[in-house]
């Protein structure tokens, strides 16, 4: 029981470390840019069909693992100057556009690919299991966590560590006072766009031999993210990793006592932090 | 160095800047004062494109600047310090200097302390960790790391002990020795009389007196017409009384 615990709480973990890779770039796109984009989950979905696609291509994981995110993340990048009119729109419309957004991505996934679910492998190396002890725990769901630790390391640096990142927390008290001093925020608006696109198509990659791809995963991957920035708190990089494996820990251990209950866990999780914190785990005051 | 010709700015509907001309020379320090609501804040916030509904023409060394955007505008060496400082809460001060920082510009993160040292102490500590003095000194010294060729301080000496605004007296001297024209609001006059040598007074949006320190200090009409306030020479050291006065 106790191993069977274990184990189910490192799953969570796992999937955990892939909800926050989806939400972070969301929670930093609204806390910076005040831009709610619906249309999220379609990175995270696109994620996951660019990288199929390589796969089958190239007959290699790791080039699709590395590839894909880049792809979208450079897609993303280069079409922010079209998404950055919707900045200044109220929150319903950005809300309506990028929902339409969202289904015009999923329904080009359909048209290209159709609506049957897509497998990918784990590549040859990742197959299998490791045993510590007498816990045995599954290859590929150890290196999702391996990423995601080192993804979050790297990404901690970027925020607190680089220019860039220091701009980006600047940027969340005024772009005016970033401008006035000769920054153009347009361009790190775009970059950060990117950059988080690029983030929710590795987590859609890594998700891929996990629980494969198929064209709904899209608003899954939105409905995840919305909680978790709910539970972590809007625009807060160690918000969305709390909340991740937080939401991701009660996922998987619920679907363990009370499997019909673990699709509804989330939901209960965020509404008792929401009425302890109602600014999230770690929302700003 | 720096001209502005029928400058007008609207916020909706209201007309508030209304036609203003302004000249600044390199290293001239020129002064821009005015009542309360006059309209001081929404001519600098003009001059760099901050103020949407804005028109006239603006130029540095003789090219157009007006209609850029914002950080154009900074690059272009027009670098405003506003009112409210712009210190970044979140950020260190010396994160707060480090993303000003241009690589080969000349301007280093080293000069703007050994300009002002109380920042290098407070180095570390948060931006809203720090004193209002040591807030404006950061929010000056960040402005010089951009390089400005025109520094528009809006009403630097607000709030600040007497011993600092002699400190920024100073400061403000050495940058215009530099070359760096500076365009100063104040209220307070004490300040102004100390830096700058020429003056602008506006009201309602139009300049209504424009004039060297001599004549400013003879202007006494438009001194008590447009600031509420009689001769300076009387109250002249204390800058809470003027403060004050003009505040009425
Ligand atoms: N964002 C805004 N929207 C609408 N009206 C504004 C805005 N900012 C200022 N105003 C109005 O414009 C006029 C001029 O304001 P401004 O801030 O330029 O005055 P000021 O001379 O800087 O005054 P102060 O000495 O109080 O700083 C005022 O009547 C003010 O109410
Ligand atoms: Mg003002």
């Amino acid at each position: 029981m106790a191993s069977m615990l274990l184990s189910q709480v490192a799953n969570g973990v796992g999937i955990g470390i892939i909800y926050f890779m989806i939400a972070v770039g969301m929670s930093i796109t609204f806390g910076m840019m005040r831009f709610l984009n619906i249309a999220h989950g379609g990175f995270y979905l696109l994620g996951a069909y660019v990288g199929f696609e390589l796969v089958q291509q190239t007959g290699s994981f790791w080039f699709a693992l590395v590839g894909a995110p880049i792809c979208i993340g450079l897609v993303a990048w280069l079409s922010e100057p079209a998404f950055s009119v919707l900045y200044r729109l109220s929150h319903n419309m950005q809300i309506l556009a990028t929902l339409g957004l969202a289904l015009v991505i999923q329904e080009t996934v359909v048209l290209v690919w159709d609506t049957v679910g897509k497998h990918v492998a784990a590549p040859g190396g990742l197959v299998g299991a490791v045993a510590f002890g007498d816990f045995v725990y599954p290859r590929y769901r150890l290196f999702v966590i391996c990423v995601g630790v080192v993804l979050a390391a790297g990404l901690w640096l970027l925020l607190e560590r680089t220019n860039y990142g220091a701009v980006l927390r600047a940027g969340t008290q005024s772009t005016d006072d970033i401008e006035l001093l000769g920054i153009d925020i347009r361009r790190v608006f775009a970059a950060t766009f990117g950059l988080g696109a690029g983030l929710a198509g590795l987590a859609g990659v890594l998700a891929a031999p996990i629980r494969g791809v198929e064209p709904f995963m899209g608003p899954e991957a939105l409905a995840i993210a919305f909680v978790v920035v709910v539970v972590g708190g809007l625009g807060s990089f160690f918000g969305a990793l709390a909340g991740g494996l937080l939401i991701g820990i009660i996922q998987s251990t619920t679907s363990v006592f009370w499997p019909a209950a673990s699709g509804v866990a989330m939901y209960v999780g965020m509404a008792a932090i929401m009425l302890i914190r109602p600014r999230g785990l770690l929302g700003r005051a | 160095m720096l001209s502005v010709r029928d400058l007008h700015s609207y916020y909706g509907k209201s007309h508030i800047v209304q036609g203003v001309d302004l000249d600044i020379g390199a290293g001239e320090i020129v002064s821009l004062l005015g009542r309360n609501g006059a309209g001081k804040t929404t001519t600098l916030k003009s001059l760099v494109g901050l103020v949407s509904g804005s028109e006239g023409r603006v130029e540095l060394d003789g090219r157009r600047i007006d209609g850029n955007r914002t950080c154009a505008i900074a690059r272009q060496g027009v670098v405003l310090v506003p009112e409210h400082r712009g210190i970044f809460a979140e950020l260190t001060v010396e994160e707060n200097l480090a993303i000003a920082e241009r690589r080969g510009s000349g301007r280093t993160r080293s000069a703007v302390y050994d300009l002002f040292p109380r920042l290098a102490e407070r180095r570390c500590n948060r931006g809203d960790a720090i004193s209002g003095g040591e807030q404006q000194m950061l929010a000056i010294g960040r402005a010089v790391l951009c390089s400005p060729k025109v520094l528009l301080l809006d009403e630097p000496t607000e709030g600040l002990a007497p011993v600092i605004v002699d400190e920024l007296i100073r400061i403000v001297r050495g940058l215009a020795q530099e070359g760096i024209a500076v365009l100063v609001v104040e209220q307070n006059i004490r300040f102004c009389e100390a830096v700058a040598s020429r003056h602008y007074i506006l009201s309602q949006g139009k300049i209504v007196f424009e004039g060297t320190s001599d004549e400013f200090g003879r202007a006494s009409d438009a001194r008590e017409t447009y600031l509420a306030l009689g001769s300076p020479g009387k109250s002249a050291g204390d800058a809470q009384t003027i403060r004050q006065g003009i505040n009425q």
